[in-house]
């Protein structure tokens, strides 16, 4: 299966959500040092429901794609919905086979959600492994 | 021997690496080798003899296949210093990689040697293995770091060094030929100016031995470091080279079985050269197989090599300077070895990576283990395809090929 589908492409050139937010309530920044991607994201959250989300970045296809995906699908969810969001939730939404390396592209907006959102620092998926 | 030109056979050569043998769908186009390179069969076989044949450990063993694996791990030694024209075989140290023959020098002959205020002298162009070490030792000691900086064109800037080059100045230690770049240093002169304030040179050549004729005594730096995987050979051997006086003073690294004499209770006295820093049990099989390596290296002949990879690289220059938008770094192909370094404008190298290897081209894609020289460059990344003497100029057609198709997939609706 081609990794840049149709569908991921779309999101690199058109993204969703993107721009930074005024006053957001959560505002969290990471980058992969693999690679130099770069993502910030900001919340808005009321009553513990993410109102509105902006995000900012570089890097490639897969981690801008993902990052767009992402903020689409936790607008109006609750912090605990996020902290139930895994790796495979993402991975599902890129729709895409990505090798050992492309995975940690994958899965840098996630990581930079839940670090902003509950201090989280690893990488999603890791928690799994001992 | 001559030294006349003789042009490769490359087809012939492609026969002897059975992995660009493999009937695969896309067939491999490795354009990687200054990351590793791929291994003949002679290598592959030298690896599986001992194993099947005569594997036991060396040194001690009162018996014939111990006696055997012996004679053929030190017969690798002296390949190697021929190679590399070192005078004697006990120069020549087996270490795991280029990286832990730097890190010994840094830490036997660093620590004996270095005081607060001294300095090292490194280049901006360094690979992360031929500064982190340093930094360790600075740490340590309270030793300074020095950077000669690189200009535009990708060379060093070689009035930095006649600036910081003092009596402060305890080591320089420079790469041979730039893994990202391919620039390759006046290694010599360097050396020369070093040696004019009494400092001592080490010299990063895990990208200059597989494609160069390289004579540590023309250049007559101190240290010479590099890896065999780079060079044909197994992963998990590398050389330190040191001249004879510096190797002899300086104190053990690894501390073990085989680097003794003598051991009481409380001291040991060490063992001469090479022992001496070949603790524990060797890499014997990549060691053999290095050896190997180093005959198949000699019979195609390095002087044959050079020009082959200057072909291709000439080639690769033209072929992507039609590619409108695409920024090559570091000078023109003859000053350099192996390797083209670029990026297509708005596209990240990881992408570029990612769309060649659909077609089965292989090329590398990141900060390369040089972040300083990123940050010169103001770029976080780059793609670099490398060559060997198994490459040929159609493989620079898929590459080109490959490069097109990522601009048209990746900027085809943005203006």
């Amino acid at each position: 299966m081609n990794i840049y589908e149709e569908d991921i492409l779309d999101h690199y050139e058109n993204p969703s959500n993107y721009g930074a937010l005024e006053n957001p309530d959560i505002s969290y920044e990471e980058d992969n040092p693999l690679c130099g991607d770069k993502i910030q994201m900001d919340l808005t959250v009321k009553d513990g429901i993410i109102v509105d989300v902006g995000w900012q970045g570089y890097g490639c296809t897969i981690s801008q794609a993902a990052a767009s995906m992402l903020t689409e699908q936790i607008k109006g969810q609750s912090l605990e919905d996020i902290k139930k969001l895994s790796k495979d939730d993402q991975l599902e939404m890129l729709g895409i086979p990505l090798g050992p390396v492309r995975l940690k592209c994958g899965l840098l907006a996630l990581k930079v959600l839940k670090a902003g959102a509950y201090g989280l620092k690893g990488w999603p998926g890791d928690e799994d492994e001992t | 021997m001559n030294g006349a030109f003789r042009p490769l056979d490359v087809e012939a050569i492609r026969g002897d690496f059975p992995i660009l043998k493999q009937e695969i769908d896309p067939p491999l186009i490795y354009l990687d080798s200054a990351a590793s390179s791929q291994k003949p069969n002679c290598v592959i076989d030298a690896l599986s003899e001992y194993y099947r044949t005569y594997n036991a450990n060396i040194h001690r063993g009162i018996y014939r296949i111990s006696e055997k694996a012996t004679a053929q791990y030190e017969e690798a030694r002296k390949k190697i210093a021929r190679f590399i024209n070192a005078p004697r075989s006990r120069q020549i140290i087996f270490t795991r990689n280029t990286t832990e023959s730097i890190n010994l020098v840094a830490h036997s002959w660093g620590n004996a040697n270095l005081r607060a205020g001294d300095e090292i002298i490194l280049s901006v162009m360094e690979h992360h293995s031929n500064i982190v070490p340093w930094q360790l030792l600075a740490q340590r000691t309270g030793a300074k770091l020095r950077f000669i900086e690189v200009t535009d064109e990708g060379f060093l800037h070689l009035e930095d060094l006649d600036r910081l080059l003092s009596k402060r100045t305890k080591i320089v230690a420079v790469t041979h030929v730039s893994n990202v770049l391919g620039t390759v240093n006046p290694v010599q002169s360097i050396t020369a100016a070093a040696h004019s304030v009494g400092a001592k040179v080490l010299i990063d050549a895990a990208q200059s031995v597989p494609h160069l004729p390289v004579d540590v005594q023309a250049i007559d730096c101190d240290f010479f470091a590099f890896s065999g995987h780079k060079m044909c050979g197994p992963t998990g051997i590398g050389v330190l080279y040191g001249k004879l006086e510096l190797l002899e003073e300086m104190p053990p690294f690894l501390g073990g079985g085989s680097m003794i004499r003598t051991v009481q209770r409380e001291h040991s006295t060490y063992a001469d050269l090479p022992q001496k820093f070949e603790a524990g049990t060797p890499g014997i099989a990549q060691t053999i197989g290095l050896g190997a390596a180093v005959d198949y290296l000699n019979d195609v002949g390095l002087d044959a090599i050079h020009p082959h990879e200057q072909e291709l690289l000439e080639y690769a220059h033209q072929k992507l300077s039609e590619i409108e938008g695409l920024t090559i770094y570091g000078p023109k192909p003859r000053h350099k070895a192996g390797a083209i370094t670029f990026n297509l404008d708005r596209v990240h190298a990881h992408d570029v990576a990612g769309i060649l290897d659909q077609d089965g081209v292989a090329i590398r894609a990141g900060h390369h283990c040089t972040q300083p020289l990123m940050q010169k460059f103001g770029v976080i990344a780059t793609a670099r395809a490398s060559f060997y003497l198994y490459n040929k100029l159609e493989e620079v057609d898929s590459l080109y090929e490959g490069l097109l198709k990522a601009q048209k997939i990746l900027i085809r609706r943005r203006g």
